[in-house]
C-alpha cells in the first residue's frame, strides 16, 4: 500500500514537472447518439419495436503527441436502429489504432481506412448513415521515398459488424508525381499511379477448383494543364467464382473496369464529363457472403447525389456486376450586375447522367458458356437516366431562391431486384422551389415545395398485370412535399415537413408523412428532437444503398465534438 | 493523504497536462491539393493571421450556402482581419471531380483541399458537414461550430475580430 502511495506521488510530481516543460499531448474526439422510438402504424406499414426504443451511439477518442497518434472508437447498439443491420448488436471497441511517422515513414498498427486509386479495386471507409464500416485491422506502412514518390503497403482483415471477414488482404500502391520528382517547371502536371491487392481465402469447394489468392490491380494517370484536368484509371481482377456446387453457377470470368474523366474550369464556368464501364467487378471480403458489409471495392455511381427528398426518392445504385455509365455536369455563373444575372449573379447547373447494362450482361465463363460483352454498350437495358437543371439566384439582401426541374427514368424492377413487370420503369418529372427569407437579424425562414409527377414507361416491360398501370403492383404515382423551416442564428432551428403520396393508385394509400423537428446548436454541440413518420425507401450514399423501413416515432440525436 | 485523494491528484495532473480545446493543434494528416499534390495540413500558414477551416461537400446544401455567403464578403473580411479561409471538401471519388468546376464557377477565392477518404475529417472529430474551425495565428484551434444556419457567418466574423483584437 505504501509503495502504491509512493509511486503515485512520484508519478504526479514528475508529471507536474513534465507538463510545464513539455505537453503530454492532446486528446480530442467526437460523440454521437441516435435514439428512436418505434410505434406501430399499420397504414404506412411501420412496426413497433419490442424494445420500444432503439439506440446507436459512438465515441471517438484520438490522442496525439507530435508525430505519434493513437485512438479508439467505442460503439454501442442497444439495439441497433431499425435501418441498421441487426448484426450490429451490443457494445464494443471495434476500432483502435496507433500510428507514428518519422523521416517520411508512417507506420500504423491496428485499424485503418485505406483507398487505392479511386477505389475500383479496394476501398475501406466508414459511412455511418449507411451502417458501413469495413475498416482494416492489421498493419500499414506509407513511405515518402523521394519528393513526389509515395509508396504504401498493408496487410489486414476487413471489419464486418463486430467481427472480421474471412479474407486476408495484402495491398500495395505506388504514386509518382513527375513534376515534383524531377523538379520540373512544366505547365503540364503528370501523376502516375499503380496499385495491387490480393485476397487470400481458403478453398473449401469439394468439386471445383477455385483460386485461393484472388488478385486485382489498377493503373491510373492524372494530367493537369491550366484549367483542364484528366483522370483515367483501368482495373483488372482475376476470376473469383463464388463457392457454388452446380457447374452452371460457376463463373470463371475475370473482371475489369475503367473510368475516364475530363474537367475544365475557369472563373464563372466549369464542366466535368465522365464515363465508366464496369464488368464483373464485385469484390468482397468473403467470396461466399452477400450484403454491403462485405464489399471491399468502391464503384461510385455516375449520377448526381441529391439533397432534396423527392429527387432522391428513386436513387440509382451502382451495379458492380456490370454497367456502362456516362455523366456530364456544367456549372455557369451569370455575372452580377447584368440583366440576366441580377444584382448578385445567377448560378446555373446542368447535370445529365445515364446508366445502362452491358450487352448480353457481364462477362461469364465456364465449360458451357463464354460471354464477353462489347466494349461500348449504350443501347442496352436502361437502369437510370436523369437530366437536371438548377437555377440559384439571390434576389436581394433578404430573398434567396433555388429552382430545379429534373426528369428521371428509374428501372424500378431491375434496380430494386423485382420480377420484371412488378413495378416496371418509372419516369418522373420533379419540380422544386426553395425560397429563403431573412426576417430580421439572425432570423430566417425557408420554404421548400416539391412535386414529383410520375408515369409508367410501358415500352420497357410487358404490361399484363392486374393494376391500372399495367403492372403486378399498384403505382405509387405522384408525390408532393412541403417543408417550412425557421432558424435563429446561431442556436435554434425548427422544421415541419409533409410528404404526401397524392397520386397513389390505391386511394386509401394516399398518405401524409408528417415530420416535426427542433434543434439547438451551441458551438461544437448539437441536439435535435423529432417526431414523425418515415416512408419505406432506399437511402444511398455513393451508390451503396440501404433499405429504410417505414417507421413512426420520436427521435433524439446528439452530436458533440471536442 | 489517503489513496483516493492521491488518485484524484494523479488524474487531475494528468488531465491538466494533456491539453484540451484551448491549445488544440492540427493533426498530422495529408490531404490533396486540386492539382493532385499531397499537402500536410499542419503546414497551413497565413503570416500569423487567423485561418478558418470549413469542411464541406458539393452535395451539401448548407455548406454551399455558408461558403457562398462568405464569398460575397470575403474581400472585406480579408481587408479587415487578414483572415484566410481554407475549404476542405470531403467529396469522395463519386463527386470529387465536381469540386474544381464548382469552386471556380462560383468565384471562390478560398484555398481548397480534398479529403476523399475522410482521413482529416475523422482526425478532427467532424461527424457531419458543415463544420467550421477557427485557428489563431499559431495554428491552434480556438473556436468551432457545427452546421450552418443563415446568419452564422456573423458569429464567425465576431470570433475572428476577437482574435485579431487579442493580439
Amino acid at each position: 500500500m505504501k509503495k502504491i502511495i509512493f509511486l503515485i506521488s512520484a508519478l504526479s510530481i514528475s508529471l507536474l514537472g513534465f507538463s510545464q516543460e513539455n505537453s503530454l499531448g492532446e486528446i480530442h474526439g467526437d460523440f454521437n447518439l441516435n435514439l428512436q422510438s418505434y410505434q406501430e402504424d399499420s397504414a404506412i406499414g411501420a412496426q413497433a419495436a419490442d424494445e420500444i426504443i432503439l439506440n446507436n451511439a459512438y465515441l471517438n477518442l484520438n490522442y496525439t503527441k507530435g508525430n505519434f497518434a493513437a485512438g479508439l472508437r467505442y460503439e454501442s447498439y442497444l439495439n441497433a436502429l431499425a435501418d441498421y443491420d441487426p448484426e450490429f448488436r451490443g457494445n464494443g471497441i471495434p476500432y483502435r489504432y496507433a500510428t507514428y511517422s518519422i523521416d517520411g515513414l508512417e507506420i500504423t498498427a491496428g485499424n485503418y481506412y485505406e483507398q487505392l486509386g479511386s477505389g475500383l479495386i479496394f476501398r475501406t471507409y466508414e459511412e455511418k448513415g449507411l451502417g458501413i464500416d469495413n475498416a482494416m485491422d492489421g498493419v500499414r506502412l506509407k513511405y515518402n521515398l523521394y519528393t513526389g514518390i509515395n509508396l504504401k503497403t498493408f496487410i489486414g482483415k476487413s471489419r464486418t459488424h463486430f467481427t472480421y471477414a474471412d479474407g486476408i488482404f495484402r495491398g500495395a500502391d505506388a504514386e509518382i508525381n513527375i513534376n515534383e520528382a524531377f523538379d520540373s517547371e512544366s505547365k503540364t502536371k503528370v501523376i502516375l499511379g499503380g496499385s495491387f491487392i490480393s485476397r487470400y481465402q481458403e478453398r473449401i469447394n469439394p468439386i471445383f477448383k477455385i483460386p485461393q489468392n484472388v488478385s486485382a490491380y489498377a493503373g491510373r494517370l492524372n494530367l493537369i494543364f491550366g484549367g483542364w484536368s484528366y483522370y483515367g484509371e483501368y482495373a483488372y481482377k482475376i476470376n473469383d467464382p463464388a463457392n457454388a456446387l452446380s457447374e452452371s453457377a460457376m463463373n470463371y470470368a475475370s473482371g475489369n473496369a475503367f473510368t475516364q474523366n475530363i474537367t475544365f474550369s475557369k472563373r464563372g464556368f466549369g464542366f466535368s464529363a465522365e464515363i465508366h464501364r464496369i464488368d464483373n467487378m464485385t469484390f468482397k471480403s468473403d467470396r461466399d457472403k452477400d450484403g454491403k458489409a462485405y464489399l471491399i471495392n468502391y464503384i461510385p455511381t455516375l449520377t448526381k447525389p441529391h439533397a432534396y427528398s423527392l429527387l432522391a426518392l428513386y436513387p440509382c445504385a451502382t451495379q458492380s456486376d456490370g454497367e456502362f455509365g456516362a455523366q456530364l455536369d456544367i456549372f455557369y455563373k451569370i455575372k452580377k450586375g447584368t440583366k440576366l444575372g441580377g444584382k448578385y449573379g445567377t448560378k446555373l447547373t446542368l447535370n445529365y447522367s445515364r446508366i445502362n447494362g452491358l450487352n448480353g450482361g457481364s462477362s461469364f465463363l465456364n465449360d458451357n458458356t463464354n460471354h464477353v460483352p462489347s466494349l461500348i454498350s449504350i443501347k442496352e437495358e436502361l437502369y437510370f437516366e436523369e437530366i437536371n437543371i438548377e437555377i440559384n439566384r439571390k434576389i436581394n439582401k433578404k430573398v434567396q431562391t433555388n429552382f430545379i426541374i429534373a426528369n428521371q427514368t428509374y428501372n424500378r424492377d431491375f434496380l430494386e431486384g423485382h420480377v420484371p413487370g412488378d413495378y416496371g420503369v418509372l419516369n418522373s418529372t420533379i419540380f422544386i422551389t426553395d425560397l429563403s427569407y431573412k426576417v430580421k437579424k439572425g432570423h430566417s425562414a425557408r420554404i421548400e415545395l416539391q412535386l414529383l409527377k410520375s408515369k409508367q414507361l410501358k415500352d420497357y416491360t410487358p404490361h399484363t398485370g392486374s393494376y391500372e398501370n399495367g403492372m403486378e403492383e399498384p403505382a405509387e404515382g405522384d408525390w408532393g412535399m412541403m417543408l417550412l423551416e425557421y432558424t435563429i442564428s446561431p442556436n435554434w432551428f425548427f422544421t415541419v415537413q409533409d410528404m404526401y403520396n397524392l397520386g397513389n393508385e390505391i386511394v386509401d394509400d394516399r398518405l401524409h408523412y408528417i415530420n416535426l423537428s427542433a434543434g439547438y446548436i451551441k458551438g461544437a454541440n448539437r441536439f435535435e428532437i423529432g417526431y414523425g413518420k418515415k416512408r419505406e425507401g432506399i437511402f444511398c450514399v455513393g451508390g451503396v444503398c440501404k433499405l429504410v423501413p417505414s417507421s413512426n416515432g420520436f427521435s433524439l440525436s446528439i452530436s458533440s465534438s471536442f | 493523504m489517503n489513496k483516493k485523494t492521491l488518485f484524484s491528484l494523479f488524474f487531475a495532473t494528468l488531465v491538466a497536462s494533456i491539453s484540451f480545446a484551448q491549445n488544440r493543434t492540427l493533426p498530422n494528416i495529408q490531404v490533396k491539393t486540386l492539382d493532385g499534390s499531397n499537402f500536410n495540413i499542419t503546414q497551413l500558414e497565413n503570416n500569423g493571421k487567423p485561418i478558418v477551416i470549413s469542411f464541406w461537400a458539393t452535395w451539401c446544401k448548407p455548406c454551399k450556402k455558408e461558403l457562398n455567403t462568405i464569398a460575397e464578403v470575403y474581400e472585406e473580411w480579408q481587408d479587415e482581419t487578414g483572415v484566410k479561409l481554407v475549404a476542405i471538401s470531403i467529396d469522395d471519388t463519386r463527386s470529387m471531380s465536381r469540386v474544381a468546376p464548382y469552386v471556380n464557377s462560383s468565384d471562390w477565392d478560398y484555398e481548397i483541399y480534398l479529403d476523399p477518404n475522410s482521413d482529416l475529417k475523422r482526425a478532427m472529430g467532424v461527424s457531419t458537414v458543415p463544420h467550421t474551425f477557427l485557428l489563431n495565428g499559431r495554428n491552434k484551434i480556438v473556436w468551432q461550430h457545427k452546421g450552418y444556419i443563415d446568419g452564422d457567418e456573423m458569429k464567425l466574423l465576431e470570433a475572428i475580430r476577437e482574435l485579431v483584437l487579442e493580439k
